[in-house]
């Protein structure tokens, strides 16, 4: 009994070191091949709502158009573990996205990573 | 001799080519990756992952404690989580014990092949876009049983009384009522079936409650990949409590019409004791939330590109 016990012991401790936070209701099929994008962008509206979050931010297309993305992110039980919460982002702040997007070309992604004014970086995908 | 050296060589390489692909075809369209690549992606930084509660409120993740008290007798009551961390018990690819990988095959009927492939899921060898899935759960109807304990397992609170053990569940914040007072089943001719079934319980020995459930309402999955059953599915519990700590679940489903033989979608799968001042966070599927995400999201990422002026 006492070794069964130190063995799930160590094997909680393995988990925690190598598992990667994944929680999502629906994978990455709306995404096609996958394609990443990095862009750099004015955040216009953090919205905190299952079943995932959603983060929209205007940038500049090579014309100079202002296109607004919609970039989804983690369910909000997720990423409350990590640090993000309902007023993480507000708009007009500045961020870099990194997602991946669908081949239809539509301005929407799933988020990846994103910087923050300050140069923090968070991610996690889920 | 040589000839057919040479043709049984290349009838092998060939078969080394196609066999992957039949595989591939037998399983569906190739998944995108979950989470997607991110080569370029900076070292993660756990330390400063937390363990919140609803009250947001930290309680360190500990480890089961190995010198733990011995386990109650006929007693489950308490705040438990998936014991290899609060997300272990997702299993986003379907039950833990067989994920839709095209690695782990279900010993299904052709009742059960068929009504698998018209189950178009978020995840697993049956995945497609979100807006185009038709999953019961994307449309907030009630998760059900077993899917409960197979899509989100996370935080669950268990309370006694003489009669009942009632399991409060943080995902789709919903309960159900184990009857332990030696009640049959109700009249089948007459029951009708219900999200979460019916279902009694027996105390195996002093610590391992047995439950059988039925009457499950045939529109619900029974995991996050699709997985069918019947109206006649019966699913088994045993919730073994190892000590006061811990405590294994296994979850057996028995489904005849759509299942050769009996398959543990859990098996010993481990859950811990919190502080009994953990308060479970809410987790609910919102129909009008639903509708906004489907709107700004879910849609765009499948509608047909613009025509080009």
């Amino acid at each position: 009994m006492k070794t069964g016990l130190g063995l799930s012991f160590l094997f909680t401790i393995a988990f925690l070191a190598v598992s990667v936070p994944l929680s999502a209701h629906h994978g990455n099929a709306s995404y096609g091949h996958a394609k990443q994008l990095t862009l750099k962008g004015t955040v216009t509206e953090w919205t905190w709502l299952n079943p995932h979050t959603f983060l929209k931010v205007d940038v500049k297309d090579e014309e100079g158009n202002v296109v607004n993305w919609v970039i989804e992110w983690s369910a909000p039980s997720n990423l409350i573990n990590r640090g993000v919460n309902r007023k993480t982002f507000k708009p007009g702040d500045e961020v870099t996205v990194v997602m991946i997007t669908p081949d239809n070309g539509a301005p929407v992604g799933r988020l990846q990573r994103v910087m923050l004014a300050n140069g923090k970086w968070l991610q996690g995908s889920g | 001799m040589a000839n057919r050296f040479v043709a049984a060589t290349m009838v092998l390489i060939a078969s080394m080519f196609s066999l992957p692909a039949l595989a591939q075809n037998a399983q569906g369209p190739p998944r995108i990756p979950f989470p997607a690549p991110d080569p370029d992606a900076p070292p993660v930084d756990r330390s400063e992952e937390k363990h919140l509660d609803g009250w947001y409120k930290d309680s360190p993740i500990m480890p089961a404690d190995p010198k733990a008290a011995p386990a109650p007798r006929h007693d489950l009551s308490g705040i438990w989580e998936p014991a290899a961390g609060w997300l272990a018990g997702v299993q986003f690819m379907g039950a833990q014990e067989y994920p839709s990988d095209g690695k782990h095959f279900l010993p299904f009927t052709p009742a059960g092949e068929e009504a698998f492939k018209t189950h178009k899921a978020g995840f697993g060898t049956n995945e497609v876009p979100i807006a185009l899935n038709n999953d019961p759960f994307d449309k907030c109807d009630p998760i059900g049983f077993p899917r409960i304990e197979l899509f989100n397992l996370r935080a669950i609170q268990i309370l006694q009384t003489p009669k009942q053990v009632t399991i409060l569940y943080q995902n789709d914040r919903t309960f159900r009522s184990i009857w332990t007072d030696g009640r049959a089943f109700p009249n089948p001719d007459i029951e009708e079936p219900r999200w979460y079934g019916y279902s009694i319980g027996r105390w195996e020995d002093n610590n391992t409650l047995v439950v059988e459930t039925t009457g499950i309402d045939e529109r619900t999955w029974i995991d996050n990949a699709g997985r069918p059953h019947s109206g006649d599915m019966q699913v088994e519990e045993r919730f073994h409590r190892v000590n006061r700590d811990l405590m294994e679940l296994t979850l057996t489903i028995i489904d005849p019409k759509m299942y050769a033989k009996p398959w543990n979608a859990l098996e010993k799968f481990p859950m811990r004791l919190q502080s009994d001042a953990f308060d479970i966070r809410e987790m609910l599927c919102s129909p009008s939330e639903q509708a906004t995400f489907d709107k700004a999201v879910s849609q765009p990422a499948v509608a047909e590109p613009p025509r080009k002026k």
